[in-house]
């Protein structure tokens, strides 16, 4: 026998968590259209779509709505908000769900990068010393090699210099000769520019992870020190 | 910064911007002569965090001027849709490691198909999730082209990239200006 849903004694405990964290998440205001879902490539995978995501979170689907792997499939790409005519946020709720795993069941390949990026500043775990290391021999071999740029500087925590420039952890480990490009064109225009030894990876694995406090930090480290230790006008993220 | 409410004393900006900026300035001197004859294609992946997410279509404008100014307009052939509208390639939030491979991949059939309409042989994908997935699917789904970074471009195009620094380049330019 079927029986009716009673709205108004719809349980919907996660649904009121994610909307006090994210009270412009606006979940009720959905309209079924499927706009997200006609323009979302995660659609159906796991047999789950954004629209059905929000239907199940309305109704109080709390445990599958939770459990469901397509919170980590759907990479929080905010097409579907763009396109929504109500703006549900639904990549704050996919945040949110995957912030209610536990930390330890949170895919291990995105955890183990976040966690390398709070210890050492880059979600490849290269050491302070090394990152220096690399840029310097990269850049020596370059300035006696290209008689161009024979006066090529590349620096790191070079105090007062204008810019502060983030770099992506995969190319001082596995193709340094990527980095200089860049460098070229940095030398070419004259710019004023340096990385920090701090927080110098450009990835942001901690987000993917849906770790606040991971993310916080890192972040609130890369400011200070780039506010009081090298006093730059400008951060720079680069390709 | 603004979700944390950090407060900072810099300013906050993307290299494309610069890029943009010195070459309307003069201070970037770089043109595509170097492709005329070639003519090869290129196309580009506007990331979801630095367009969409971030700086909208602005940023999606200041990437599409400084592409055109290094491979030639006529050289240049956007993704439909694009822009703050286009899809993403599937190697975003972490998509990348979080070990789900076969829904990644199948998520990223549709940038793959995208890509191949335009029948560009070069992506240009300034963003590294972006530029690992969309040469994963290459691969997977047997394309022909080949994912590289606008200062790989931009130094080819100036005559100042070494031979060292062109392993996202395919073989078709692997000798070219050496």
């Amino acid at each position: 026998m079927t029986v009716p849903i009673e709205l108004d004694e719809l349980d919907s405990e996660f649904k009121a968590a994610v909307l006090e964290k994210v009270p412009a998440a606006k979940f009720d205001l959905c309209l079924t259209c499927g706009t997200c879902t006609g323009g979302c490539p995660a659609s159906d995978l796991f047999e789950m779509d954004p629209r059905k995501l929000v239907r199940m979170l309305v109704l109080g689907l709390d445990e599958e709505v939770k459990k469901t792997p397509w919170a980590w499939v759907c990479t929080m790409c905010a097409r579907c908000i763009k396109q929504c005519p109500m703006e549900i946020d639904i990549p704050k709720l996919v945040y949110n769900m995957r912030n209610s795993w536990p930390r330890e069941k949170r895919p291990k390949g995105i955890r183990n990068s976040c966690d390398m990026h709070i210890r050492s500043g880059n979600a490849m775990g290269v050491p302070k010393e090394d990152f220096t290391w690399t840029v310097e021999d990269v850049a020596e071999e370059i300035r006696e090699t290209q008689p161009q740029f024979k006066n090529l500087l590349v620096s790191v925590d070079r105090k007062g210099a204008k810019m502060v420039l983030n770099q992506n952890s995969r190319e001082p480990v596995t193709e340094p000769d990527e980095l200089s490009p860049l460098w070229k064109v940095l030398h070419l225009v004259g710019a004023d520019w340096t990385y920090p030894s701090v927080m110098w990876g450009g990835e942001n694995y901690c987000l993917f992870l849906a770790d606040d406090e991971g993310w916080r930090y890192i972040l609130e480290e890369f400011v200070y020190h780039i506010d009081n230790n090298l006093g730059a006008e400008m951060v720079v993220n680069t390709e | 910064m603004k979700k944390y409410n950090i407060q900072h004393n810099f300013e906050f900006t993307s290299i494309i911007t610069l890029y943009a900026q010195w070459i309307r300035e003069g201070k970037l001197k770089v043109n595509s002569d170097w492709n005329k004859e070639m003519g090869i294609k290129f196309t580009c992946q506007d990331p979801c965090n630095i367009v969409r997410k971030t700086w909208g279509d602005e940023m999606a404008d200041d990437m599409r001027f400084v592409i055109k100014t290094i491979v030639g307009e006529e050289n240049f052939i956007d993704m439909v849709p694009c822009k703050s509208n286009n899809y993403c390639c599937g190697g975003g939030g972490g998509a990348l490691q979080a070990g789900y491979p076969e829904q990644r991949r199948a998520y990223g059939k549709v940038k793959f198909d995208q890509i191949m309409a335009t029948g560009a042989q070069y992506v240009l994908a300034p963003c590294h999730n972006c530029h690992a997935q969309i040469e994963d699917i290459c691969e997977h789904y047997g394309g022909h082209y080949t994912v590289s970074h606008i200062w790989t471009i931009m130094c080819l195009a100036m005559g100042i990239l070494g031979e060292n620094e062109r392993t996202y380049l395919g073989p078709d330019l692997q000798n070219f200006g050496l």
